[in-house]
């Protein structure tokens, strides 16, 4: 019954509701083992990571794969995101219910993320190709070095700023310091579940899969296939790029929220330019500019080191092979024809049979 | 073509969920033993701590456990590597959890530190850090640290150098990047003032560029610092100290634990280390038994190498633990909630006599013990 629904449906549809029942039905799979104790806390503890990356590969897959840039700088913004979220929570403290807070910090986030994904858009998306993704390389390093040194505290005077150490804040005794350099943000509450990051890769596929199929999406692919003949038939080039970039942005800045959420401490060394290109090898392992591929790459490249975890010393190079295994299989033209034969060769025989 | 990939990618997904649900059943057999479990960077830039926390706290393992164990119970030692991050950090916890923990000697850098601390706490698991310096690192009742907090540390450097009237005018370089090496310069500054000594140069630098420091070295020198501290890392120093050579400034010299391990440092001329003093808790040819058969043991198993700090301190923390544990009467077949509130207890009474020093703690999980101080004279570290 639901093959027929499945087919009498046109091809996006399909696709598109093929990934949403994935993520639907690995969600109902997991809930099932947490209810049932089956499932071991490394598992456990996994599960909000996986969200984040995941939001974070589709996220970027939008500048990658759809807008066609190659963008270094996609953990900038979740830096961003993580920053302002969790100095929001910390700020507000138990002023507000748990949930109405965490609600507003991943919009404080999304939106802190997407206005910097406008401002450094704005001039960044006039160059193209490799340019684009030194500058957003560069961009990363200098979010990352300006929340190093931005000390932020607060007293009964209100919020004190400064960029060279706390003591320089001049704050009243009873003053607390939120952001302190280096240490970054400690104490967020733990307000990410696995409940709500689902929710949010939910979210984010609506936002991403409806964007390619709009009428936007087709002019942002129209760029990226031809930019001479978009521009010709005169559609805007700046506005479109910016817009999945900011878009994209967004979303990364949500990653960050989940992520600032999830743990105590917040420091930028995990923002470094190694996240950004981890993200970008979801992505390429995934497939550009295929969804579903990046969000099963984030899952696997995620869990794969921890289940690793039982060959201690050879971990690391374990899994760099088994990278470099997992591309060559995905992407090498020889195993494309050899995946192909086998495929033919299946199907050969099950009509074969079904005669 | 794609339904083949995600199929295949789904199977591998499902294999590999399966082989993380596998470990759960995994070393249940044979007599109740106590397991304590750390973590710390097995890889990556600050591998050697990790390193060094592993051997050093291994050795302590063998030791207790070839003098019987503690009560006649066996100890069993698993390290997890957390690659100096907070989210492997709490992967590596999750996972010594599955392998059924119930004590914790880590971890060994500061921010994975809160973020363990953070789930610990929540799981009452009894956690002893033997180096995270960070303030938060120990921010529940569950937490316990073997080494001066970074407050710690600053504050006594400056009273050192201020009741030893080492220098009136003092210039610091730090790297603004690392929580360790701000946290101490900060309070450093703090306790300056109320010792008579004048900070005159504050001169930062950051991970990234860490290579060429004659920039701040000319200005400490054009401030007329009579003495340089520095509460950084000893790679840096080793730098600093060659290029303050080449400059021409030759300042006193002062520093934290983190500089131990300098006279180690490859193609380093160590006569320019001459007369710098360290705060350390340990030194590796300090003249007491305890330390000497460490160090021996030490270079015996591990192919001559000498221990550093972090290997004492790990070495101390096991020991702690062991106090702790006898004082407490805690057994082995009890839940590691169980054992946490009996620890957190007796934790406050022992009094361990270390190779770090003699160790007291009190509630709020600090140590109290007296900061040691060495000097670097024909190139060997001698206590001041």
């Amino acid at each position: 019954m639901k093959m027929n629904i499945l087919k009498t449906m046109n091809k996006t549809t399909k696709s598109n509701t093929i990934t949403y029942l994935l993520v639907a039905v690995v969600y109902l799979v997991v809930q099932l083992l947490v209810t049932t104790g089956n499932i071991s806390s490394l598992m456990k503890g996994l599960l909000v990571p996986l969200c984040v990356y995941v939001i974070a590969a589709i996220s970027l897959n939008l500048v990658v794969g759809i807008s066609g840039e190659l963008s270094l700088g996609h953990a900038g913004f979740m830096c961003v995101g993580a920053y302002a979220s969790a100095f929001f929570s910390v700020l507000v403290g138990d002023a507000l219910p748990e949930m109405l807070r965490f609600i507003l910090a991943i919009l404080i986030g999304a939106g802190v993320a997407a206005i910097f994904g406008i401002l450094i858009g704005i001039p960044v998306l006039k160059l193209r190709g490799d340019y684009l993704a030194i500058v957003t390389l560069a961009f990363g390093e200098i979010i990352k070095n300006l929340m190093n040194v931005m000390y932020v505290g607060r007293d009964a005077d209100g919020l004190h700023f400064s960029v060279t150490d706390t003591a320089s804040l001049n704050m009243a005794p009873d003053g607390e310091v939120i952001i302190k350099g280096a240490l970054g943000i400690t104490g967020t509450p733990k307000n990410s579940t696995f409940t709500i990051g689902v929710i949010l890769i939910l979210i984010a596929l609506f936002i991403i899969l409806n964007l390619i199929h709009s009428r936007s999406g087709r002019a942002i692919m129209a760029i990226r296939d031809n930019r001479i003949a978009a521009e010709s038939v005169g559609i805007n080039i700046t506005k479109y790029k910016l817009m999945a970039f900011s878009i994209s942005a967004a979303l990364a800045g949500v990653a960050g929220v989940l992520y600032a959420h999830n743990l105590s401490t917040l420091t930028v060394k995990k923002f470094d330019y190694n996240t950004s290109i981890l993200i970008l090898v979801f992505v390429v392992l995934g497939g550009i500019g295929n969804i579903r591929g990046s969000m099963i790459a984030a899952v696997i490249l995620t869990v794969l080191p921890e289940v690793l975890r039982g060959l201690s010393d050879y971990r690391m190079l374990i899994y760099a092979i088994v990278l470099i295994a997992m591309m060559l299989f995905n992407w090498a033209p020889s195993a494309i024809n050899w995946r192909a034969k086998i495929k033919a060769k299946i199907k050969n025989r099950n009509m074969k049979e079904a005669e | 073509m794609k339904k083949i990939i995600s199929f295949v990618l789904v199977t591998m997904l499902a294999v590999g969920c399966l082989a993380g649900c596998g470990s759960n059943e995994a070393a249940t057999t044979g007599e109740a033993v106590f397991k304590i479990g750390a973590a710390g960077p097995l890889t990556g830039g600050a591998a050697a701590y990790g390193d060094a926390v592993n051997k050093g706290a291994q050795i302590a393992v063998e030791e207790i456990n070839a003098a019987g164990g503690i009560n006649g119970t066996m100890i069993e030692f698993k390290m997890e590597d957390d690659e100096h991050d907070a989210e492997k950090a709490v992967n590596a916890y999750n996972n010594l959890k599955d392998w059924g923990m119930q004590m914790m000697v880590g971890t060994v850098t500061s921010a994975p530190c809160i973020a363990v601390e953070a789930e610990a706490s929540v799981d009452n698991m009894f956690l002893i850090t033997p180096s995270g310096t960070a303030v938060d690192c120990i921010s529940g009742p569950n937490a316990f640290r073997l080494c001066f907090s970074d407050p710690a540390q600053g504050t006594k450097s400056a009273e050192y150098i201020g009741v030893n009237q080492l220098a009136t005018k003092v210039a610091i370089i730090y790297d603004s990047s690392d929580p360790y090496s701000s946290g101490i310069c900060e309070s450093f500054k703090a306790e300056a003032a109320n010792q008579g000594i004048e900070v005159v140069a504050t001169e930062a630098f950051t991970a990234d560029s860490k290579t060429d420091f004659k920039v701040q070295l000319q200005k400490a020198k054009d401030s007329g610092a009579e003495l340089l501290f520095l509460p950084i890392y000893y790679q840096e120093a080793s730098l600093i100290l060659q290029q303050a050579n080449d400059v021409g400034f030759s300042p006193k010299i002062f520093g934290c634990d983190g500089l131990d391990g300098i006279l180690g440092v490859e193609n380093f001329d160590v006569s320019l280390a001459e007369g710098v003093m360290l705060l350390t808790p340990f030194a590796a040819d300090a003249e007491d038994e305890a330390t000497q058969k460490f160090v021996a043991t030490y270079a015996e198993k591990y192919n001559n190498e000498v221990p550093m700090q972090f290997a004492a301190d790990a070495y101390d923390a096991v020991y702690a633990i062991k106090a702790a544990i006898e004082k407490a009467g805690v057994t082995a077949d009890m839940s590691a909630s169980d054992i946490c509130d009996a620890l957190k207890g007796a934790m406050t009474q022992i009094n361990l006599k270390g190779l770090t020093g003699t160790i007291t703690w009190d509630e709020s999980g600090e140590p109290n013990k007296e900061p040691k101080a060495v000097v670097i004279t024909d190139g060997a570290y001698k206590a001041m």
